[in-house]
């Protein structure tokens, strides 16, 4: 194989083509910069968006009165005190614009007698959800947002392309080298401003909501170009995601929608509602939040009152069959496919990871502390504390992608050209063509190994010995895996894939567990059974950085508050 | 209940010098063809080459391939405890094994840089 590696320039490179990124690269490329979209799978395809099939939080008003900064209120209960208050307000400030503008690009936001509905969800004062029916939100999101980054002028556009770090000169960075899989050749690319907009770190888990490129690379290449995470100790488990009988071609989060609609009763083994033992009466109606409901289902379970495959029911049996066709609409034929008949069964549901709260801190232009790296969607960190409040990962990956793409536009738009120089490069290009084909170890059984271990000790709720027991775990992995990458190099090497991800997936998996081992109380998401309850003490955000001895942990006062001082 | 398909797939990297390979899958009801090939690459052989990514809920569109030289999304297709011939699309570029060229022109490196 040719070691000079392919060359790109651009004005900016944007890295994950989900919500986050392609509305990125529409906003730079409207204010006159050249673009270049990639993605490690296919443009549009692969992340988070597509597979949302939820609702977008957003103050629009048109159910019911309403204003961002309740919106705001709300977000920041939810957060536990932790939200850096800047980002949040910017999300639910800037929400409607983009919600509206996707409704004139088309997205088809479901309506009643014209205006935009908006449903109640878990967590919000007043109807704020909007939603595409049905279940088709994320997907309508993704196809519109591809449709305008197809037709704006100046976006280059490639898949499979997967960036393995990002390049520095000085104290900037000045674009990234990536392994082109189909090939795989290495490509260096020029870019006078970075956006990483990689999505959370869902893939880390056995149980997932996400695409199978989560797996937090956008948090590794922080860690490696010096930039600092924040709150990667709070992962969110959605509560109800499908356990059982196996259903395919549905996300397994895509019970919630239907909850907003019919509310739908959680029950245990013996047929009854038991959320109010945990402090949250149903009643058939759907107002617990997320981190109430797994505690729920979690400590039911473990005092021998789950369902057969280790979850909740979920039923809808006391909803007329017209009532469930009106909700659930052609959904209710694909259940049918699946042996699934909602009139005269109940599933079986339990917690799935399904969104990083923690990630890459910035600032509310998107702006890390590097210059020319920039964060969009879900891997920026700090806007939703300690839980994430319902419909906000979409308005989130809309209104930071868009922010990002005006930071970017302008930095770019101020800079002659690019310094790029290739023996900046030089390491990881090298990294990546000496790989070497190894028989001692499966690379996918590797990672299966991991989620496992982060599943088991490191789920939503934690002790100090499991956490200490997944380090170690961790820490043999990280030796067994080496600094050699294995594979062939060849077309489409899923073992080098894979041992880049496990690069990326380690480095990761060790800064949720030191933050999670650190925080000795409970807080949202991040639940101690040694450190029941939430401690003033705490109130405290946490920020990762890595060091020569791995990763640097410190405990910093919360971000709003640091940055009015 | 265990069941077991015997999966036939196409391996290769030139569509005229390819070779069959012979998996047995254990696999429980309800599972899909993706399941099996991801079980194929955890417990045989991680070098099988397979495009998906969403995994489950046929959102990404990724996993195309031939089944019994038909079409199917391998998400939503079901293993059976029987042999099934699993092969690349044939009416696209081969990558490798059974992943192809399944991006629009514009959106492939190369072409689009």
């Amino acid at each position: 194989m040719s070691v000079a590696p392919l060359h790109v320039e651009t004005d900016v490179l944007i890295i994950g083509a989900g919500g986050a990124g392609m509305y990125a690269a529409i906003e730079a490329a409207r204010a006159g910069c050249d673009v270049f979209l990639l993605d490690r799978s296919l443009i549009g395809r692969g992340g988070a968006t597509v597979m949302a099939q939820m609702t977008v939080a957003v103050a629009l008003g048109s159910e019911t009165p309403d204003h961002w900064s309740h919106h705001l209120d709300n977000t920041l209960e939810a957060g536990r005190g932790l939200c850096d208050e800047r980002l949040a307000r910017l999300l639910c400030e800037e929400g409607p614009h983009c919600i509206r503008e996707m409704d004139d690009w088309g997205v088809g936001w479901a309506r009643k007698d014209g205006r935009i509905t908006q449903a109640f969800a878990p967590g919000h004062d007043r109807p704020r959800c909007a939603y595409v029916d049905f279940l088709n939100t994320g997907p309508a999101v993704s196809k519109t947002l591809r449709h305008i980054v197809t037709h704006t002028k100046n976006i280059r556009r490639a898949g499979d392309l997967i960036v393995v770090d990002l390049v520095h000169s000085g104290d900037e960075v000045v674009g990234a080298v990536a392994l082109h899989l189909p090939t795989g050749a290495p490509v260096t690319i020029a870019a006078k401003a970075t956006i990483v907009a990689t999505g959370g770190l869902t893939r880390l888990y056995r149980r997932n909501s996400a695409s199978s490129n989560m797996g937090g690379d956008g948090y590794a290449l922080a860690l490696r170009a010096g930039v600092p995470l924040i709150d990667m100790e709070f992962v969110q488990f959605f509560p109800i995601g499908h356990l059982a009988p196996r259903l395919i071609g549905m996300d397994p989060i895509m019970w919630d929608p239907f909850r907003y609609k019919l509310g739908g009763k959680l029950l245990n083994r013996d047929g009854e509602e038991f959320t109010s033992r945990y402090g949250s009466s149903e009643d058939g109606r759907y107002v617990t939040t997320r981190d109430v409901a797994t505690y729920a289902i979690v400590k039911e379970v473990e005092a021998g009152r789950g369902s057969p495959h280790g979850g909740a029911y979920l039923s809808f049996q006391h909803r007329s069959e017209s009532e469930l066709r009106a909700a659930f609409g052609p959904v209710v034929d694909r259940l049918a496919k699946n042996n699934i008949d909602l009139t005269k069964m109940a599933v079986e549901v339990a917690p799935i990871a399904h969104y990083h709260m923690g990630g890459v801190v910035a600032d509310e232009r998107m702006q890390t502390e590097v210059p020319g790296f920039l964060v969009a969607g879900e891997a920026v960190g700090g806007a939703n504390g300690a839980n994430r409040l319902s419909g906000n990962a979409i308005t989130e990956a809309v209104v930071f992608g868009r922010r990002a793409g005006l930071t970017a536009a302008e930095r770019a738009k101020a800079m002659p050209k690019q310094a790029f120089d290739p023996q900046a490069a030089r390491a990881t290009t090298e990294l990546l063509t000496s790989c070497a084909p190894r028989k001692d170890i499966n690379t996918a059984a590797m990672i299966a190994q991991l989620q496992a271990v982060m599943s088991d000790d490191v789920g939503p709720f934690r002790t100090e010995a499991k956490l200490t027991r997944a380090l170690t775990a961790i820490e043999d992995m990280t030796k067994a895996v080496g600094e050699r990458p294995i594979g062939s190099g060849g077309a489409f090497d899923l073992v080098l894939q894979d041992w880049l991800d496990l690069r990326n997936m380690l480095t990761v998996a060790r800064t949720v567990t030191v933050a999670a081992l650190a925080r000795t109380e409970s807080r949202g998401a991040h639940q101690r059974e040694d450190f029941p309850g939430m401690l003033p003490q705490w109130h405290l955000n946490q920020l990762a950085r890595l060091d020569a001895d791995g990763i640097a942990l410190t405990q910093v006062p919360i971000t709003a508050q640091a940055a009015a001082q | 209940m265990s069941l077991t398909a015997q999966l036939k797939v196409w391996r290769g990297d030139k569509p005229d010098a390819g070779e069959w390979e012979h998996y047995e899958v254990p696999f429980e009801p309800g599972q899909s063809v993706l399941d099996g090939l991801r079980w194929i690459r955890a417990n045989r052989d991680p070098s099988l080459a397979i495009r998906f990514s969403c995994i489950n809920a046929n959102a990404c569109k990724e996993c195309m391939l031939e089944l019994d030289e038909k079409t199917v999304y391998a998400c939503t297709a079901r293993l059976e405890a029987r042999e099934m011939t699993l092969a690349p699309l044939s009416n696209k570029p081969l990558v490798r094994d059974l992943v192809t060229e399944i991006a629009p022109p514009a959106e492939r490196f190369g072409r689009s840089a």
